[in-house]
């Protein structure tokens, strides 16, 4: 008993205790530390080149001062649009299957499986895969090709953590809901999937997070475009295309612009996942979790 | 109002455990009838088989009959039937999280697809006053989540649940195990005014509950039912060694 109580134990003890609470701390920063460089010098780097005609005007030729992104903000707005269209449904829906109605089937597990390899599958790879699946069928490149791309790679996070976030929902709140004489598909639809909803939408900002800023799959895809153009059987222009075409060519006004496209992409990123967490979340009471 | 039960040769299994062996019983109507026994004694899932909800579990069989008035539960209905008649409170507390007091008693009539706003408003009312509640939370029905609730509120929010729906039955499988001494004693109280329009099944672990609220005791072990009789017979003077052996504390 007393070696125990000795005030060197305790000592040690404590030691160990900061010890452990300052790796802790260490290793938080090192996770922060290489988004807050990567924002700011963004900002550092973008924020001059910042201004109303980037947001207004289409890209100007080479020579001629000022131009801006703003096709490229809109045809990643549609790209990202088509590409929640079928990412979102199709992954939510094959999230529910797995988890509540093909728990244990042999479908199930191949579905699973499938998903995870899908979630592995390089982004160039799913561009070129889209490009022999549409784009040579129809003969030319589109927007909608681009959106079905980033679709596709939306499906398997989705999908897992649709199917993540129903396990979680406590075996006692299904019991009760069933209790009630509540139809399964009633229940899974009214009461499990709404219970697991913030976790769900989470997963779905991620995942339309994550294509928002993939160039790969675009580039035989939606190849980019230096006009206006909000068609699905044109090309359309992008952001990371563009932040990509930009970033690579030899003039320096082309550089800036593509430090202050990528500014924007983060930024919008940010915005639209903030405007579903606020559209989402208000109506939901407090107190829930 | 209940309606009594009759179950006859009832045997339960969970993939090859017989968890229930040859279960014979008359629950009369508009009594309360306590189910007592050592853990593992097969009670809850003889309470699961009155409403069927053992079939959740993929594994579970059941042979034998139980009949509630003049309807075989197992031949003549079907489970989401008999569930909208046989009303069931969990041993924790389980409101739906994401909604509201309101939603949570209405949740039963409205995933029915019941939306009449008045009569709603009115069966609400009546299931939250009598799980006495109503009191307690009637100026915040639709702002506070059922889960903000406290363990004994969230528990009686439960007893207005299952009543919404106007049950005939209600299973309740210890139903005060989760909850402090108050709570408890709020429950039993219930239970005492609700026998009067349902007739009541409660497994308990506590011996002085079921000799407060019960008429009839039943007493299991190891999967079959030693004894029942009344409440008064069965813990001043039971027939059955084993079940004296319990009461007095010998073993269980």
């Amino acid at each position: 008993m007393s070696t125990v109580r000795s005030p060197f134990r305790s000592q040690v003890r404590a030691l160990t205790d900061h010890a452990v609470t300052g790796l802790a701390v260490l290793a938080t920063l090192l996770v922060v530390t290489p988004l807050v460089a990567i924002f700011g010098y963004l900002i550092y780097k973008g924020a001059v080149s910042l201004n109303w005609a980037f947001f207004t005007q289409i890209p100007k030729p080479v020579g001629e001062a000022g131009g801006g992104m703003a096709n490229a903000i809109l045809g990643s707005g549609i790209l990202l649009g088509v590409a929640s269209l079928i990412g979102v449904p199709i992954g939510i829906g094959a999230g529910i299957f797995l988890a509540e109605f093909g728990r244990g089937t042999k479908l199930a597990n191949a579905v699973r499986f499938t998903a995870d390899v899908l979630n592995g599958v390089p982004s160039i790879v799913m561009g070129l895969a889209i490009y022999a699946l549409i784009v040579v069928p129809q003969g030319h490149f589109s927007a909608l090709s681009g959106g079905v791309a980033l679709g596709v790679m939306m499906i398997p996070t989705v999908c897992r953590t649709t199917e993540e976030m129903l396990l979680m929902v406590p075996h006692a709140v299904r019991e009760a809901a069933l209790g009630l004489g509540v139809p399964n598909w009633r229940s899974v639809l009214s009461i499990t999937v709404k219970t697991a909803s913030p976790g769900i939408i989470t997963g779905c900002m991620l995942a339309f997070a994550r294509v928002a800023g993939e160039t790969a799959p675009l580039l035989f895809t939606a190849l980019g475009n230096d006009f206006w153009s909000a068609s699905l059987n044109q090309p359309i222009a992008a952001l990371p295309l563009q932040i990509y075409v930009y970033a690579l060519s030899p003039y320096d006004d082309w550089h800036r612009l593509a430090w202050a496209g990528a500014l924007v992409l983060i930024l919008l990123i940010v915005l639209a996942v903030s405007l579903v967490r606020f559209v989402t979340s208000r109506g939901v009471l407090k107190g829930a979790s | 109002m209940g309606v009594s039960i009759e179950v006859t040769n009832l045997n339960a299994w969970y993939g090859t455990n017989h968890t229930l062996q040859d279960i014979n019983l008359k629950i009369p109507a508009n009594h309360a009838t306590a189910l007592i026994g050592p853990s593992g004694c097969g009670k809850s899932t003889f309470v699961r088989c009155l409403n069927r909800m053992h079939e959740t579990n993929p594994v579970a069989r059941v042979t034998g009959s139980v009949r509630m008035g003049e309807m075989d539960i197992y031949a003549d209905t079907t489970p989401v039937e008999i569930r909208r008649r046989v009303g069931m409170v969990f041993q924790r507390p389980n409101p739906f999280p994401t909604m509201s007091i309101y939603d949570n008693v209405a949740a039963g009539l409205k995933l029915n697809g019941y939306s009449n706003r008045r009569a709603l408003d009115e069966i609400v009312e009546k299931s939250l006053r009598n799980s006495a509640l109503w009191d307690e939370v009637k100026d915040d029905l639709k702002k506070k989540s059922g889960a903000s609730l406290s363990g004994g509120q969230q528990q009686r929010l439960c007893i207005a649940r299952a009543l919404a729906v106007d049950p005939e039955v209600l299973l309740m499988d210890e139903p005060a195990s989760a909850l402090d001494p108050v709570s408890t004693s709020k429950i039993e109280d219930l239970i005492f005014q609700l026998k009067a329009q349902y007739t009541i099944v409660i497994v308990t672990h506590n011996m002085q509950q079921a000799a407060r609220v019960a008429e009839n005791t039943g007493f299991f072990l190891n999967g079959r039912m030693v004894e029942f009789d009344s409440t008064h017979k069965i813990f001043t003077n039971p027939s059955d060694k084993r079940t004296e052996d319990y009461i007095t504390g010998r073993f269980g």
